[in-house]
């Protein structure tokens, strides 16, 4: 939606020289960073926050944002490992549980477009009511025992043509959520309210429904992330999902999408995703202690934001 | 303070905005600065103030020649900037207003508030104003604003002022009030520089003008020997013809009717229809409740009872995508707020109403939409490279024009336009006078909202006068006279 081109350009480059600058030094440290089976792990661990990041883009390019994220895959997981347990069919429970997801996204959505409440306040509690009702539901205890459904075991842990099955989904759902932002109304909307609601709204844009529709996304994508996790794990954890929603609103910030809303790209946030898993990945690669990691990848959001100012 | 600013120019990159432009500011008068929009108005008084460097040129101060770093430089020197974008922190009361950033303190760094009252009073007693000092600042009207910082500038004892479109936003005794204060200050000897776009202002306050075109000042004369259509000459570079452009109206049936349209403190049973063909001028004061009725119609702000009509049946508006699938447009009055999203392209405006007619299935028709955005931009001649452009970058005509052309494109049957050429050139206001007359040519009908009553006199086929949310009056075209109108308007005559 940049009308300058130069700068469109030098945009979509600054984060992508990056990423590339960033596979250069880890690969000259530790030249098995490239190895196939270390690539397919890279896109295996990416797929949760990958999947995250892109609703969470959507939400963040109307100038909202999703703090419930965390919350709603651990609540979704929780009920689906409960219906797997009872005997509901793992398929059918994958539908279930991403249905439920868009839900507690709408129940957000609702909220802030209805409610006139800010997104903040908004996921903030819900964050805290979905991670009550997980707890409540688990009682405070993994959920485990559906561990038998070859279909669900895939979901999470399988290969297709090589490439891990969360990776796979990741890609399909990109293709699908990049299509929407860029060939669709929808992805219009999405852009119009975030540079101007008010003027979006006189041009007869039905921006409450279009919200709702957002958090939904947001809520599906935690969702689906749940499941994958929900599959790897074997287990259903109360405590899972915690702080994802920083990594999500990283790789979005990362990725050049104005946290004001109106202004960012859905690629972008892939790139984020792919900077923020290779700094996990390469450091765990190098040896680097797990705290010197969450300083790394403090810095790495603050140069990133930076130099998006430098660039507007 | 004698101001001569001589042979200044400026570029930014290649695009040169003044070549060569000459103003004097002579102490104690009120110094028109008139021209067309992008014409480098608001430029050389950026130069003047500091806030741009000057590539060539001199400017001297009572023979000196000063170079100002910045505004804070020029302010000292006894410059201030009254700018249209009033610079007032509303959360903040009056007082705090009146002393931001220069506030007085004791040794201890507490702030002297007696001394403070005490000086504010003294200079809203100058200007005879009486405005609460512990009043919040957005609670205060625009011209109350406006007296505001005509304060601050007099107790940084500026003594020449630079206002820009200082009326844009005052309703019509807030100008009388503005203008009996502009001449006070002149009498004490402080000169003023006036930036509008309102001919018959400039003819009641000023004493001189200079006329910009394309970067460059034409004319420097006394308004006693100057008159409206040399001033126009001088600005468009050409003969203008008439300045509403004639049409013969042709009727159609009645499109759009209001019954008894009512909300509580706001507006009261408001009654009126508009024709196909029609042009339903809605005149009044500021704050009398014309954009609070057309808000109500358009889904933007709820009602308490009444009916709007269309084509003999009842409608629900609840929302303005409702009001949009009915066939209603509404070009509001805040362009820059309301109208568009300035950092997107033209395409990306234009597109915002029309998204639905033109994907299938929700997915965008690119092909069908380049052509339609081609053709909108085209047919109401939008000045522009490309449609890729951010409206953002465009003059206000050119603006305006981007926020007629997402409505029309719908083919709307009603098109509500709230203050259409407010704060447009000349040149541009013409055009969309032209474009309404044939819009309507074609049976649309247009209801307008307009302050400017030349305007509502020059374009209306009927008038309809609010006064204090009801309707006080409803004039014909061969009727109306702007002293009819302001007789209603000020509730002198109630129907």
């Amino acid at each position: 939606m940049k009308t300058n081109t130069l700068t469109t350009i030098w945009s979509k480059f600054a984060s992508l020289l990056a990423l590339i600058l960033l596979v250069g030094v880890v690969t000259v440290l530790n030249p098995a960073f490239l190895e196939p089976a270390n690539l397919m792990n890279l896109l295996r661990q990416i797929s949760i926050n990958g999947l995250i990041a892109f609703g969470m883009t959507f939400v963040i390019l109307t100038g909202g944002i999703d703090l419930s994220v965390g919350s709603t895959l651990a609540l979704t997981s929780a009920l689906a490992a409960g219906m797997m347990v009872a005997g509901v069919d793992p398929i059918l429970t994958i539908f279930i549980a991403v249905l439920i997801g868009a839900i507690l996204g709408a129940v957000n959505g609702l909220f802030i477009a209805k409610g006139k409440m800010a997104p903040f306040i908004v996921t903030l509690a819900t964050m805290t009511i979905y991670r009550g009702l997980t707890l409540l539901y688990t009682e405070g205890k993994p959920i485990t025992g559906f561990g038998d459904s070859y279909a669900f075991q895939l979901f999470g842990k399988g290969y297709f043509l090589g490439i891990p099955v969360p990776a796979v989904t990741m890609i399909i759902v990109f293709v699908v959520l990049w299509f929407m932002l860029h060939k669709m109304s929808f992805g219009r909307k999405t852009y119009a309210i975030g540079g101007n609601e008010k003027a979006a709204l006189i041009s007869g844009i039905r921006v409450d429904r279009v919200k709702v529709m957002i958090y939904s996304i947001s809520g599906m994508m935690a969702a689906l992330a749940g499941m994958i996790l929900t599959s790897r794990l074997g287990s259903a954890q109360p405590t899972a999902g915690q702080t994802y929603e920083m990594d999500a609103i990283a790789a979005v910030v990362i990725g050049g999408t104005s946290l004001a809303g109106g202004k960012g790209r859905i690629a972008g946030t892939f790139i984020g995703v792919l900077i923020i898993g290779i700094l996990n990945n390469g450091m765990n690669l190098l040896g680097i202690s797990a705290f010197y990691q969450q300083v790394v990848k403090g810095v790495v959001i603050l140069i990133a934001v930076l130099l998006d100012r430098k660039r507007s | 303070m004698r101001i001569v600013m001589n042979d200044i120019h400026k570029a930014f990159g290649a695009n040169k905005v003044l070549q060569g432009v000459n103003f004097t500011l002579e102490p104690g008068e009120v110094h028109a600065l008139m021209g067309e929009n992008g014409a480098g108005k608001s430029t050389l008084m950026n130069i003047l103030t500091g806030l741009h460097k000057r590539d060539q040129g001199s400017i001297t101060i009572d023979g000196k020649e000063v170079h100002f770093k910045d505004s804070k430089e020029a302010e000292a020197a006894g410059i201030a900037f009254i700018r249209q974008e009033l610079n007032i922190w509303p959360e903040m009361t009056v007082l705090e207003n009146l002393f931001i950033g220069k506030e007085l303190r004791n040794s201890f760094g507490v702030l002297k508030e007696r001394k403070m009252k005490t000086l504010a009073k003294q200079v809203f007693n100058r200007l005879d104003i009486s405005i609460p000092l512990d009043k919040k600042a957005g609670e205060c009207s625009v011209g109350e604003q406006q007296m505001i910082e005509i304060s601050k500038a007099l107790m940084l004892d500026a003594e020449v002022i630079i206002m820009d479109e200082p009326t844009s936003a005052l309703a019509d005794k807030e100008i009388e009030k503005l203008f009996t204060v502009m001449k006070e200050l002149t009498a004490s000897g402080v000169s003023l520089v006036y930036i509008s776009h309102r001919m018959e202002e400039i003819f009641e306050i000023c004493d001189r003008i200079t006329v910009m075109r394309d970067g460059v000042s034409v004319a420097t004369s006394y308004i006693k020997d100057t008159s409206f259509e040399e001033i126009v000459k001088q600005m468009v570079g050409r003969e203008l013809e008439d300045r509403y452009p004639a049409r013969v109206p042709k009727y159609g049936k009645t499109v759009f009717e209001v019954k008894g349209l009512s909300r509580k403190g706001v507006f009261e049973d408001i009654s009126f229809s508009v024709k196909e063909g029609e042009i339903l001028g809605i005149s009044g004061l500021m704050g009398a409740g014309r954009t609070e009725i057309m808000r109500a119609i358009f889904g933007l702000d709820p009602y308490d009872s009444g009916n709007i009509v269309m084509n003999g049946e009842s409608v629900t508006i609840k929302s303005p995508a409702d009001a949009a699938d009915k066939r209603i447009a509404f070009v509001t009055e805040d362009r820059k707020d309301e109208g568009l999203i300035l950092d997107y392209s033209i395409r990306d405006n234009i597109m915002l109403p029309n998204l639905k007619s033109f994907s299938s299935y929700g997915v965008i028709q690119t092909k069908d939409e380049k052509s339609f955005v081609q053709t909108m931009v085209k047919r109401l001649k939008v000045k522009t490279e490309s449609e890729e452009k951010s409206v953002g970058d465009l003059s206000g005509g050119n603006q305006q024009k981007v926020v007629l052309a997402k409505w029309i494109g719908k083919q709307p049957k009603v098109l509500i336009m709230d203050e259409p050429t407010r704060g447009i050139d000349v040149g541009a206001k013409r055009e969309i006078y032209q474009l309404m007359n044939e819009l309507t040519d074609r049976g649309m009908a247009i209801i307008m909202i307009s302050s400017d009553l030349p305007e509502i006199l020059g374009m209306s086929d009927r008038i309809l006068v609010i006064h204090e949310g009801k309707i006080s009056g409803e004039l014909m075209r061969d009727e109306a006279t702007q002293e009819k109108i302001m007789t209603f308007a000020t509730g002198g005559n109630e129907k």
